[in-house]
C-alpha cells in the first residue's frame, strides 16, 4: 500500500507519517503542494491519498477534483486532513467526491477509523 | 462609523454667518449683491476644500514616513510592515524547529522504553516459572543473567528517558520567544488601524467640505458580494469560535454527522 501525504506544512507531514506508520502503513512519499503532488500521482503507482485543502500553489479541492477527472486516478481513495471546518467547504469536498473528511487538530483514533473505513468500502 | 460631530469648519461658520445677507438681499432684490455674496461663498468653499485636502494629504505623507514606505528607503532599516513579515516568517520557522525537535526526541525515546516493556514482559513469564519452582539450575542462571543485563539496560535507558524528557522541556522555549514576537506584531497592526482611521475621519472631512456622500450601505453590500463570489476557494483556516458559528463545525463529530445526514 503505497500512500501520498500532501501538506504545505512539513511538521503536518511528519505527524501524519508517523502515525500511518504506527498504523503499520510504511510506504508513504509526501508532497508540499497539489502542483507536486499531481504529477506524483499520475505516475506513481498511488493506492491512497491523504491531503491538506489549504496550499499555495493548488489546493486540495482542486487537487481532489483533477484526481477525479483522470480516468487512470479517478478512483484513487482520498483521505482530506484539514482546519477548514466551515459546513459549505465540508460539503463541498463531499461533493467532489472526498472518501473522508477529518478536521485538525485530531487524534490517533480518529484517523485511524477513518482509514479503515474508507478501505471497508473499497474492498466491500 | 458614523460621521463625527466635527467642531464647525471655517467654512460653515461662514456660511452660517453670511445667510442673513444674502436671504435680505434676495429679498430686497439686490441680485447684484446676492450674485456677490455666491461668489464669496464659493471661495470660501474652495478654500476650505484645499485646507482639508492639504491635512488629508499631510496625514498621508506622515504615515507614509512612520511606515518608511518612501520609495527613497533604500538599502536603510527596513520598513515596520516589512520588519513585521520578518517576524512572522521567524516565528514560522521557530515554531517549525521545535516541533521537529520535539518530534525528534520522542523517536528517540519510543525504542527505549519500548524495551523495557518488551523485555519484562518476557522476564516476567520466566520468574512466574522461578516462583512456581518449575525452573532448572541452568534455566535458573540463564535468568539471573537475562535480570543482570535487563537491570543494566533499564538503568541506563532510564537515564537516557529522563535526559530526552528535560530536552523535549526545553524545547517548549519556542512559546515565549514567538510569543513575544507576535505581541509586538499586533502592537504595529493595531497602531496601523489608528493611523488609518485617522485618515478615513480627514477624508470625511474633505467629503464633508466638498459635499460628497458615500452610501455606506452599498459599500457594505458590494463588498459582502465579493466575499461571497471569493469565499468557497479561499478557505478560512483554524477557526477560534467554531461554537459561535453557525456555519461552521466543531469537531469530528460534527463533521461525520453533517456527512452522514447528506447521505455520504
Amino acid at each position: 500500500m503505497k500512500i501520498l501525504i500532501v501538506d504545505d506544512f512539513s511538521t503536518m507531514r511528519r505527524i501524519i507519517k508517523n502515525l500511518l506508520r504506527d498504523l503499520g502503513f510504511t510506504n508513504t512519499a509526501e508532497a508540499d503542494d497539489g502542483t507536486t503532488a499531481l504529477p506524483m500521482l499520475k505516475s506513481g503507482n498511488f493506492d491512497f491519498l491523504v491531503t491538506d485543502w489549504n496550499m499555495p500553489g493548488m489546493s486540495g479541492i482542486d487537487l481532489l477534483r483533477h484526481v477525479r477527472a483522470d480516468d487512470r486516478l479517478k478512483h484513487l481513495p482520498v483521505l482530506m486532513v484539514t482546519a477548514e471546518a466551515k459546513r459549505d467547504q465540508i460539503i463541498e469536498a463531499a461533493q467532489a467526491g472526498v472518501n473522508g473528511y477529518v478536521v485538525k487538530p485530531f487524534t490517533a483514533q480518529v484517523l485511524k477509523d477513518k482509514i479503515e473505513k474508507i478501505f471497508e468500502r473499497v474492498n466491500g | 462609523m458614523t460621521q463625527p460631530e466635527q467642531a464647525t469648519s471655517e467654512f460653515e461658520a461662514t456660511l452660517r454667518d453670511h445667510a442673513p445677507q444674502l436671504i435680505e438681499s434676495l429679498q430686497q432684490g439686490r441680485f447684484g449683491d446676492a450674485a456677490q455674496l455666491i461668489t464669496e461663498f464659493t471661495q470660501d468653499r474652495d478654500r476650505g476644500l484645499y485646507r482639508e485636502v492639504g491635512k488629508l494629504t499631510r496625514e498621508l505623507h506622515s504615515a507614509i514616513v512612520k511606515l518608511e514606505m518612501d520609495t527613497c528607503n533604500a538599502g536603510g532599516e527596513p520598513s515596520p510592515i516589512t520588519d513585521a513579515t520578518d517576524r512572522l516568517s521567524f516565528v514560522v520557522e521557530m515554531t517549525e524547529k521545535a516541533a521537529n525537535r520535539t518530534m525528534d526526541l520522542v523517536e528517540e525515546s519510543a525504542p527505549l522504553v519500548n524495551y523495557v516493556c518488551y523485555e519484562a514482559q518476557s522476564l516476567t513469564a520466566d520468574w512466574q516459572r522461578f516462583m512456581r519452582r518449575e525452573m532448572k539450575v541452568d534455566e535458573f542462571r540463564e535468568l539471573v543473567r537475562r535480570l543482570d543485563q535487563f537491570l543494566q539496560r533499564a538503568m541506563n535507558d532510564g537515564t537516557q528517558l529522563s535526559e530526552n524528557l528535560s530536552e523535549i522541556m526545553l524545547a517548549q522555549d519556542y512559546q515565549d520567544l514567538t510569543g513575544q514576537v507576535i505581541k509586538r506584531v499586533t502592537r504595529l497592526v493595531t497602531e496601523l488601524e489608528g493611523d488609518l482611521l485617522n485618515l478615513v475621519l480627514m477624508a470625511g472631512q474633505v467629503d464633508r467640505v466638498a459635499g460628497i456622500q458615500h452610501d455606506r450601505d452599498e459599500l457594505i453590500a458590494e463588498q459582502r458580494q465579493q466575499k461571497q463570489n471569493g469565499s468557497a476557494k479561499n478557505g478560512e483556516g483554524p477557526q477560534m469560535h467554531a461554537d459561535m458559528r453557525e456555519d461552521v463545525v466543531s469537531g469530528q463529530d460534527d463533521v461525520d454527522d453533517l456527512l452522514s445526514s447528506l447521505g455520504f
